[in-house]
């Protein structure tokens, strides 16, 4: 049997382990509460603008020539802009991030319809992707857990006028979804060209609005406005798959650290009874050697 | 029939309220008035102050810019930044108009634009500020 006072040594440092993961597991958990709230908080802005869109899409003429976010061009290069935490310790997420990534960016269909650039949000995947040597066209990192909008902007900004000067003719927002506390499943959403959402049945043909100044300006002012909210709210979702991810790998490993200390324990009471054992017996030889 | 008044910026549901006689809103083109059985209409904001009328009632909000849609009776608004009277800190404000106007000063052309956006941002919050006072404060506090 291994010597006790090794395993007393090794209860020890898997207890400290315990102790950080615990840690890790409350700060993610209040943090995701606040994550989720703000991620909800956004969607009436955002079920409302797609709206608007909706019904101006109809009205503004043809998608290809009414603003230049909305034209699809022949696809030279694609950007895509891939939203990461700044730190590990959140289980399998950060890996399916990068590999679902990975196939959009090296994988055999890459650069299959032109060249790839990214724009990683996140220290993870542009640590990750820095390796393979892909053109970054700007990155950003530490947001910080609650990212408002004015954080957000510059990356849609980005994005907006690398695609209005024709640099690039399609971009793609990678993020993790959050579906649930315990699930985040990594997507890819088109943002630029914009696909405008369809115009409800009820509201297209009943509804004739009247636009101020009129259909075409009004919506050269929400679409840049429509892409700053997709970037807003995937990086909020984002926060809130981290910190979901984090509480859920931290609780684990917690609960791990907790099985290893209970075996532990109990090979180390073994042991200790063993050795009482063997030194009674020592004891007890002696004492009849000395009779003898 | 009264007005349904909804006020969300990206980050906030800031108001929803039922019984509102009239709203009026900064339009791009000027302001506008809006009285219960408008027509559907969608505009754009510029920034500056939309008042919001309850019987006897006045409350002034600031935003900064957006979008306005009324359909049957329901005034959404879709704001980039907004806040209530009570909520636009004064010294503030004060203090982002003179950095505008400083920025506006120096600028080259490309800062131009911005900084007269800003500028403007400032003396709008200031003129809810002042129409506030001179209406004697009043209306409820918002909560946050």
């Amino acid at each position: 049997m291994a010597n006790t006072r090794e395993i007393r040594r090794r209860i020890r440092s898997v207890e400290n382990t315990a102790k950080i993961t615990n840690a890790i597991q409350l700060v993610a958990a209040s943090k995701m509460r606040r994550a989720q709230d703000r991620a909800l908080q956004a969607r009436p802005y955002a079920e409302k603008m797609q709206a608007v869109l909706g019904h101006l899409s109809g009205v503004a003429g043809d998608p290809d020539t009414a603003h230049p976010l909305l034209e699809r061009r022949e696809i030279n290069e694609t950007t895509v802009i891939l939203i990461t935490p700044d730190r590990g310790l959140c289980g399998g997420l950060i890996a399916n991030l990068e590999r679902h990534t990975g196939e959009i960016v090296l994988g055999p269909e890459a650069g299959g319809s032109g060249d790839i650039s990214m724009i990683p949000v996140g220290r993870k995947g542009g640590d990750y992707f820095q390796r393979f040597g892909i053109n970054f066209r700007a990155s950003f990192q530490e947001l910080g857990d609650y990212p408002g909008l004015a954080e957000t902007q510059p990356i849609s900004r980005i994005a907006i006028d690398d695609y209005t000067e024709g640099r690039v003719d399609q971009v793609l927002l990678v993020y993790a979804s959050f579906i649930n506390t315990v699930s985040q499943v990594p997507v890819t959403v088109p943002i630029l060209p914009v696909e405008p959402p369809p115009s409800g049945e009820e509201s297209s043909g009943e509804t004739q609005y009247i636009f101020e100044p009129s259909p075409q300006e009004v919506l050269a002012d929400l679409l840049p406005r429509y892409v700053d909210l997709l970037v807003y709210q995937a990086v909020l979702e984002a926060a809130a798959s981290e910190q979901s991810a984090r509480m859920v790998a931290m609780r684990n490993a917690t609960d791990a650290a907790n099985d290893m200390i209970a075996d532990l324990t109990l090979v180390y009471n073994k042991a200790r009874q063993e050795q009482i054992t063997s030194e009674l017996l020592d004891i007890t030889g002696g004492v009849e050697a000395l009779k003898g | 029939m009264p007005l349904t008044l909804e006020i969300i910026t990206g980050e906030r549901r800031l108001l929803r309220q039922e019984d509102v006689d009239e709203v009026v809103a900064p339009g791009s083109l000027g302001e506008l008035g809006i009285l219960p059985n408008h027509a559907p209409l969608i505009t754009s904001l510029a920034p500056g102050e939309l008042r919001v009328k309850t019987g006897n009632d006045v409350e002034e909000f600031f935003v900064s810019g957006g979008f306005l849609e009324v359909h049957s009776d329901e005034v959404t608004v879709l704001a980039d930044a907004a806040e209530h009277g009570s909520e636009i800190d004064a010294e503030r404000a004060e203090a982002a108009r003179q950095r505008a106007q400083e920025r506006l000063e120096q600028a080259s052309d490309a800062d131009r634009a911005r900084a007269q956006a800003a500028l403007a941002r400032s003396l709008q919050r200031l003129r809810v500020l002042e129409h506030r006072r001179r209406r004697g404060g009043g209306g409820r506090e918002m909560s946050r």
